[in-house]
């Protein structure tokens, strides 16, 4: 007859198993939760340390994560309040406050200055990575973080409102107005770069 | 009956987002389909829209450094 291992052990153990799992599946989502980091902090160096000050706390509050819920949601939730509280939010100049045009504005100015255009999805090609990541830096903190999570993150409305802690009405007008003023910050770099 | 839209394209751009984030009624969806079918102005700017959401999504997107990698792994809590 086997002697039974004394239940501490096999507690032991079994936390062991469940902590090593979670660590796993954190880290499996590090791609993802680092290509919102990158755009919710200012730099990318902010991110990098973001990211790292992400990990090490969900590593020691691992406990606290209740498995089969959203885990991504719950390292970025860690990631943004940390990000508040380290006030490495990327501050827009308050008299640079972005207005919001209409949504067709975008695609008005750039036909226009290219005389009608045929190929919608060409028209974007207009647009370089650099006019895009300027722009998106230029949009309002409050605004951006919601278009990250849920346009570049792929977070639902229900996600990205749990990790702001704002209500989902909220999210929504957030994200259709920050739409708005990352098309007119968009529109604005292309002017500039016409003259 | 709802009342005709004074300027229906002015409605159709009201409802682009919404539309594209799926979240119509579907009356409201079939009128904007209905708009759309008919008026190729609106039709451009929503094709526009589709792709500039999916192109802003792929050139935002770095990669994630290797050597950051290693370093959250890093901080893994070791077993004793």
């Amino acid at each position: 007859m086997m002697a039974e291992a004394p239940p501490d052990a096999t507690r032991i153990a079994a936390e062991a198993r469940d902590r090593v799992r979670f660590e796993e599946e954190a880290l499996a989502l590090s791609d993802q939760v680092y290509r919102v980091a990158r755009h919710l902090a200012g730099s990318r160096e902010d991110a990098e340390e973001l990211v790292q000050e992400t990990y090490a706390r969900a590593f020691r509050s691992w406990r606290s994560y209740t498995p089969g819920t959203n885990l991504r949601a719950w390292l970025l939730r860690i990631l943004t309040n940390l990000n508040i509280d380290r006030g490495r939010r990327n501050q827009r100049a308050p008299q640079m406050q972005a207005l919001e045009a209409n949504d067709y504005y975008l695609y008005d100015k750039l036909s226009e200055s290219d005389g009608g255009l045929s190929d919608e999805d060409r028209v974007v090609e207009r647009l370089s990575q650099d006019d895009i990541v300027s722009a998106l830096s230029a949009v309002p903190h409050d605004f951006r973080d919601v278009i990250v999570l849920v346009d570049i993150g792929d977070f639902s409305y229900q996600d990205a409102a749990q990790i702001l802690d704002i209500p989902i009405g909220t999210v929504m007008s957030r994200l259709h107005r920050g739409r708005r003023i990352l098309k007119r910050e968009l529109a604005e770099s292309v002017m500039e770069d016409a003259l | 009956m709802t009342q005709p839209h004074s300027d229906p394209c002015a409605h159709c751009e009201e409802m682009m987002q919404p539309y594209l984030d799926h979240i119509l009624t579907e009356a409201e969806r079939i009128e904007a389909e209905l708009h759309l079918d008919e008026c190729d102005w609106c039709r451009r700017r929503y094709r526009f829209e589709e792709s500039l959401r999916v192109y802003v999504r792929q050139v935002v997107t770095e990669p994630m450094p290797a050597a950051l990698k290693q370093k959250l792994a890093a901080l893994r809590i070791p077993l004793n």
